[in-house]
C-alpha cells in the first residue's frame, strides 16, 4: 500500500506558517480477523492539529474514530501511515527516548468512568502513575504535592486523594481520569468519548473544566465524541468519520453552516433540536452508503475553501456544491 | 378535541431497594396521569428513579426491591370487551404476566444488543408472545410476525425472520424489539432509553418509527430519556424527575418554552444547541444526591443556585402554573421573591420560539 | 396543587436566599465503604458458608491442640490396649462411648485405640495436621506457578499463550493418577515426595482461571490506561492486573484444598501415602479399612473428620465466590 494524502491540503486560519503539533498522513489501521476478511477500521484519514487548539473528531460507530486515537497513541500498530507528533516520527519503531516523549508529551481519556480507574488503586497512585513511571519527582512529599495541585485544578479535594474509585460518581471519576493526563503537562489530549458516558449536566461540567484548562495550560485536543452538539460548543475545527474515512473537515462554522458531504448533511439533519414545534415538524435526511452509489476509496479531497475539504470524486464534488 | 380518557393512574408511589447499607428510596411519592393515544416523557438524570418508576408499572422487581405505597391504576380493555381497572401494584407476579404483561403494556428497553436472545430465531422469538396469549398456531404466528416486521421498516422480511440476532444491525434488532413489543397489540408501550445506544441517525428514524406506530395505532406511549431533543421530537407531556420525584411536569411546549423549576433551567442549559455561542455552558454544580440517606426539604436544594432557606426546611409541594402545567418549587410560592431563568437560556428559548413561529403559533 | 400553608407556621427568612454552606452535605453522598467491606456482609449473609468456616477453624484447632492436650504420644505402641472401643468421660454413664474390650485397660481414649495399641484421638489429631500440612504447601506451590503461568499466558497473548497453553493442554491429558503412582513407585512416598506429586498438574486448573481473569481485565480502560503512559509490562501485570484478579485466585485456591486433602487420602488409600507410624487422614482410614467390619470405631473417626473437612471447605469456598462475585440473581 503506497502511502498517500489523496491530497489532503486544508488551512488554518491564523496559524499559517506554524508546523502542527500533530500531523497524520495516510493514516490506515486494518486487524486481520480471519484469513478471508480483515477489518478496514482506518482507512486512509489525513489531518492536523496545531498548538492550543480543539479538533473535534466525529462519526458513528463503526466509523474508526476511537481506532484512530488509540492508534495515534500507539495502543495499536499503525498498518500504514505517518505520524508526525511534536517534530518526531511516531508511526513506525521508536527508541527509548522518543517513547519517553510520546508516553508525557500525549495523554488519553477514556469513556467509561467506571472502568478507565484501577478499583484496587487509591486515587492519589492512579493520578500519580505518570511521575511514577518517568521519574518526575523527587520524593514523597513533592509527589503528594504535586496530585494535590493537580486535583484541585480539576476541582476536587486534597482528601480524595486517599479514597477508593468506587467511592466517587461518575462525573469525579472522570475529573480523576483527567487528572491522570494533565499530570504529565501532556502537550495534546485525546478524549476519546470522554463525555458519553455520563449525564447530561455532569457532561457540561466536564467540558466546562476542559475549555478552563486548555486556556490556563495551552494543551491541545484531539475530541472525538458522536455527540455533535458538544463537539460544536468545544472544538475549532471538525472532522467527519465514516466508515474508516475522512469525508469532510473543516473549521466548525464550515461545517456546520455549509456541510458539503450528504453523509454530514445527515448526520446534522439527525440531531435533535430541543425545540419542539419545529423537531415536530422536521425529518431527518436519510443517507446509505450502500446504495448511494458513493465509494470512499475513489474519492480525494476537495477543497470547498481554504479551511474546508471534502472527500469526493470530481463529479460528485460538482454535484454536492451546488445542493 | 376527542375526549381524553385516562388509562394509568399512578398515585404516591414509594419504591425503596434493601442494601447492605440501608434502604435506598429511590421513587418517593410520584403521580402522573396517560391519557390515550399521547406520548408521556419521563426526562432525568442517573438515579432520578425513572427507569424503577415504569419498571414497576411493569411488574418488573428485583428481589431487594418493594413497593412501599401507592396504586397503579391501569384502564384497559378487557378480554370481553369491557372496560376493565386495576391497581397494578396489587396484581400477583402471575396476574400480572397472564393479563398484563406483553398484552396489554408492552416494554421496549435500552440495549438492543441484549434485548434479543441470540440463541433463539427472530421469527420465534415474535412468535413467542404470540402463541402464549393469543394461542395462536404456529403458520399463524409467523404470517403476523412477518406483517409486523415489514410494518417496522425492515426490508426482507422474509429472510430476515430467519436470521439471528447477530445477524442484524443494532437499529434492526431495536425495530425487533418493537415489532415485538407491538405484536400483541398493548394498548400501553413503555420504552426505557430505547435510542441511547443506537448512533443520532439510527436514533432519528427509530423515534420516527414509534411515532408514526403510535399514531396508527393509537396506543399510548411513556417515553424515558435523558436527552431532551428526544423528548421535544415525541412528547405530548413531559415529567421531568430528579432524586425520584416528579419536580416539573406539563406539556411539551410549557416545559421548553416556560420552564420554571430551576432543575430544568439547567438541565436545558447544560445541553448545548447547535445555536450556542457563549464561551460557557451554565451547568448545574454537583451530583445526584445518595437516595440512601433521608433528605429534609427539597433534594435539589444543595445544587440549586436560587435555593432559599425554605428549601433547606421544608419539601415543596407542586404548585399550579395552569392547568397542565405544574411544578415544585418554593419560588412558586407566594411570598417567594420573583426569580428569573438564566440570560442565557432566556436568549436561547426567545431565539427557539422564533424558528417556531414558522410553523404556528407558540 | 396548591398549598395555601399557614405563613404563620413558618419562618420569617423562609424565603430569604440560602447561605452556602451547605456544600458539605453532598460529601456525604458518597459512603465511606470498602469493596472488602462489600464482601465480607455478603459472605455473612449466607448462613452455609459461615458454618462451613467455623467449621473448618474446630478443625483446625483440633489439629493443632489435639496431639499436645492428649497424655498419649500418635506413635506409642501399646500391646495391652489394642482394639478399644471410643471410651469418653461423662458420655459413658450414658452407656454410649463406654470402652469395652477384651484388655484390663481403664484408661480414657476418646476415640478409641487401633490395632497397636495407639491413641487414636492423638492419631487422628496428627493425621489432620499432617493432612493439613500436605494439601496445603503442595496448593501453594500450585497457586503461585499456576498464578505466574496464566499472568504471562493472558498478558501477552499471541504466540506465547499460544505455546504455554498447548503445553498445558498437553500435560493435562495425562491421567493424573497414572503419573503420580509411577512418581511415588520411583520415589519411595514421604512428606517431601508425595507434595511433589500433588503439585504437578494441580497448578493447571489455577493458570486456567487466572489467564481467564487476565484477559477480561487486559481489555478494561484502566490498563490501557496505564499502556498510554508507558508503564512497563511487569508494572502492569503486577500492580493493574494481578489485584483485580485476587478475588478468583482466592476462591480458586480455597478450593484446591479439599481437592488436595481428597487426593492425599485416596493416594494413602491406595498405599502410596505417609509411611508408618506417621499417621494422615487417608493413612488412618486405609489402616481402619482392615478391620472395619469388626471394630468400626478404628475406620469412623477419620473418616468423619475428612468428610467434615471437605464439605466445611467446599460450603466456604462456595460461599466466598458468591461473595466475592455476586451473580445477578434478580429477575
Amino acid at each position: 500500500m503506497e502511502q498517500s494524502d489523496r491530497g489532503y491540503s486544508v488551512r488554518v486560519p491564523g496559524r499559517e506558517g506554524e508546523t502542527p503539533l500533530l500531523s497524520v498522513r495516510g493514516l490506515r489501521q486494518y486487524f486481520r480477523v480471519s484469513r478471508r476478511f480483515t477489518c478496514k477500521a482506518v482507512d486512509d484519514v489525513s489531518f492536523d492539529i496545531y498548538r492550543g487548539e480543539t479538533y473535534g473528531l466525529v462519526g458513528e460507530s463503526g466509523s474508526g474514530k476511537s481506532t484512530t486515537g488509540r492508534s495515534i497513541i500507539r495502543l495499536y500498530e499503525p498498518t500504514t501511515g505517518s505520524i508526525n507528533f511534536d517534530g518526531m516520527d511516531i508511526s513506525g519503531d521508536m527508541d527509548a527516548a522518543r517513547r519517553g516523549q510520546l508516553h508525557t508529551k500525549m495523554q488519553m481519556i477514556f469513556q467509561d468512568p467506571m472502568a478507565s480507574l484501577n478499583p484496587r488503586r487509591k486515587v492519589i497512585d492512579t493520578v500519580a502513575m505518570g511521575l511514577d513511571v518517568h521519574h518526575l519527582c523527587s520524593g514523597r512529599e513533592d509527589r503528594e504535592q504535586k496530585v494535590y495541585s493537580i486535583l484541585e485544578k480539576v476541582g476536587l479535594a486534597q482528601e480524595h486523594a486517599n479514597r477508593y474509585p468506587h467511592q466517587f460518581s461518575g462525573g469525579q471519576r472522570q475529573r480523576i481520569g483527567i487528572a491522570r493526563a494533565l499530570i504529565t503537562n501532556p502537550d495534546l489530549i485525546i478524549a476519546d468519548e470522554a463525555i458519553s458516558a455520563l449525564d447530561v449536566s455532569i457532561q457540561a461540567q466536564v467540558v466546562n473544566l476542559m475549555k478552563d484548562i486548555q486556556q490556563e495550560t495551552g494543551t491541545a485536543y484531539l475530541f472525538i465524541a458522536h455527540d455533535l452538539s458538544m463537539v460544536k460548543y468545544i472544538s475549532s475545527r471538525i472532522g467527519v468519520l465514516h466508515l474508516g474515512h475522512l469525508v469532510e473537515t473543516g473549521t466548525t462554522e464550515d461545517i456546520f453552516n455549509a456541510p458539503v458531504h450528504p453523509y454530514t448533511r445527515s448526520l446534522l439533519s439527525a440531531i435533535p433540536h430541543t425545540n419542539p414545534i419545529v423537531e415536530k415538524h422536521r425529518h431527518a435526511v436519510v443517507y446509505d452508503y450502500e446504495s448511494s452509489g458513493i465509494n470512499y476509496d475513489e474519492g480525494t479531497y476537495h477543497n470547498v475553501s481554504d479551511t474546508h475539504a471534502v472527500l469526493a470524486t470530481d463529479a460528485e464534488f460538482e454535484q454536492w456544491k451546488k445542493g | 378535541m376527542a375526549e381524553r380518557s385516562r388509562i394509568l393512574k399512578v398515585r404516591d408511589l414509594d419504591v425503596s431497594f434493601k442494601t447492605t447499607n440501608g434502604s435506598v428510596s429511590a421513587v418517593r411519592g410520584v403521580n402522573f396521569d396517560l391519557y390515550k393515544g399521547e406520548t408521556v416523557a419521563i426526562v432525568g438524570e442517573s438515579g432520578s428513579g425513572k427507569s424503577v418508576t415504569v419498571k414497576t408499572i411493569m411488574g418488573i422487581k428485583s428481589n431487594n426491591e418493594s413497593i412501599d405505597s401507592g396504586t397503579v391504576e391501569f384502564t384497559y380493555n378487557g378480554d370481553n370487551g369491557e372496560t376493565v381497572t386495576e391497581d397494578l401494584a396489587k396484581l400477583t407476579p402471575r396476574e400480572m404476566q397472564r393479563r398484563i404483561k406483553g398484552k396489554r403494556i408492552a416494554m421496549v428497553f435500552q440495549d438492543p444488543m441484549t434485548s434479543l436472545d441470540p440463541t433463539m430465531s427472530i421469527e420465534r422469538q415474535m412468535c413467542e408472545g404470540m402463541r402464549y396469549h393469543f394461542k395462536m398456531s404456529r403458520k399463524e404466528a409467523s404470517q403476523r410476525a412477518l406483517e409486523l416486521l415489514q410494518q417496522v421498516g425492515i426490508e426482507d422480511a422474509e429472510k430476515r425472520l430467519k436470521n439471528y440476532p447477530h445477524q442484524l444491525s443494532g437499529g434492526m434488532r431495536q425495530r425487533v424489539v418493537i415489532a415485538i413489543a407491538l405484536s400483541c397489540n398493548p394498548e400501553l408501550l413503555i420504552c426505557d432509553e430505547p435510542t441511547t445506544a443506537l448512533d443520532v441517525t439510527i436514533q432519528a428514524r427509530i423515534l420516527e418509527l414509534i411515532m408514526k406506530l403510535q399514531e396508527e395505532r393509537g396506543i399510548s406511549v411513556i417515553f424515558i430519556t435523558h436527552d431532551l431533543g428526544v423528548v421535544a421530537k415525541v412528547a405530548d407531556y413531559v415529567n421531568v424527575m430528579y432524586a425520584g420525584k416528579i419536580v416539573e411536569k406539563g406539556t411539551v411546549d410549557d416545559i421548553f418554552y416556560d420552564p420554571r423549576h430551576p432543575y430544568t433551567w439547567g438541565l436545558l442549559s447544560s445541553m448545548p444547541d447547535t445555536s450556542t455561542h457563549d464561551d460557557r455552558l451554565y451547568t448545574i454544580p454537583g451530583s445526584p444526591p445518595n437516595l440512601i440517606n433521608n433528605i429534609t426539604g427539597d433534594a435539589f436544594a444543595v445544587r440549586n443556585p436560587y435555593a432559599m432557606n425554605i428549601d433547606f426546611r421544608r419539601e415543596p409541594p407542586m404548585f399550579r402554573i395552569n392547568d397542565h402545567h405544574e411544578a415544585a418549587t418554593w419560588l412558586l410560592a407566594e411570598g417567594a421573591p420573583h426569580v428569573e431563568m438564566p440570560e442565557t437560556l432566556k436568549r436561547r428559548i426567545e431565539k427557539a420560539k422564533k424558528e417556531a413561529e414558522e410553523y404556528g403559533a407558540v | 396543587m396548591d398549598e395555601t400553608f399557614n405563613p404563620a407556621a413558618s419562618a420569617p427568612d423562609d424565603f430569604r436566599p440560602a447561605t452556602g454552606d451547605h456544600r458539605e452535605e453532598e460529601q456525604k453522598a458518597f459512603v465511606n465503604q470498602s469493596y472488602w467491606h462489600d464482601v465480607f456482609h455478603r459472605f455473612c449473609a449466607n448462613k452455609g458458608a459461615v458454618i462451613g468456616l467455623i467449621f473448618i477453624v474446630l478443625i483446625l484447632l483440633f489439629a493443632i491442640f489435639g496431639p499436645m492436650l492428649s497424655h498419649y504420644s500418635y506413635r506409642t505402641v501399646d500391646p495391652l490396649s489394642t482394639n478399644l472401643k471410643p471410651r469418653i468421660p461423662g458420655l459413658e454413664k450414658l452407656g454410649i462411648f463406654s470402652g469395652y474390650n477384651d484388655s484390663v485397660s481403664t484408661a480414657y481414649h476418646y476415640f478409641g485405640t487401633d490395632n497397636l495399641g495407639r491413641d487414636l484421638f492423638t492419631r487422628v489429631a496428627q493425621g489432620t495436621r499432617v493432612s493439613f500440612e500436605i494439601a496445603g504447601l503442595a496448593v501453594l506451590c500450585d497457586v503461585l506457578l499456576g498464578v505466574v503461568y496464566g499472568l504471562v499466558s493472558g498478558y501477552f497473548g499471541g504466540k506465547v499463550d499460544m505455546v504455554m497453553q498447548r503445553i498445558t493442554e498437553v500435560l493435562n491429558s495425562i491421567p493424573t493418577m497414572i503419573v503420580v503412582t509411577l512418581l511415588l513407585l520411583i520415589i519411595k512416598p514421604g512428606m517431601g515426595s508425595i507434595i511433589i506429586a500433588m503439585m504437578l498438574t494441580g497448578w493447571i486448573n489455577m493458570s486456567r482461571i487466572v489467564r481467564a481473569q487476565v484477559l477480561k481485565v487486559k481489555e478494561q480502560e484502566f490498563v490501557l490506561a496505564a499502556n498510554t503512559i508507558g508503564d512497563t509490562n511487569r508494572n502492569i501485570i503486577f500492580k493493574e492486573i494481578l489485584p483485580n484478579a485476587m478475588g478468583q485466585i482466592i476462591v480458586t485456591f480455597m478450593f484446591s484444598i479439599p481437592n488436595a486433602i481428597f487426593m492425599e487420602a485416596f493416594l494413602a488409600f491406595i498405599g502410596l501415602g505417609i509411611p508408618a507410624p506417621m499417621a494422615s487422614l487417608g493413612s488412618l482410614i486405609n489402616d481402619g479399612y482392615k478391620s472395619a467390619m469388626i471394630y468400626p470405631h478404628m475406620i469412623l473417626s477419620p473418616v468423619i473428620i475428612l468428610a467434615l473437612l471437605m464439605l466445611s471447605f467446599n460450603l466456604f469456598a462456595d460461599g466466598l465466590r458468591d461473595a466475592i462475585d455476586p451473580q445477578m440473581k434478580q429477575i
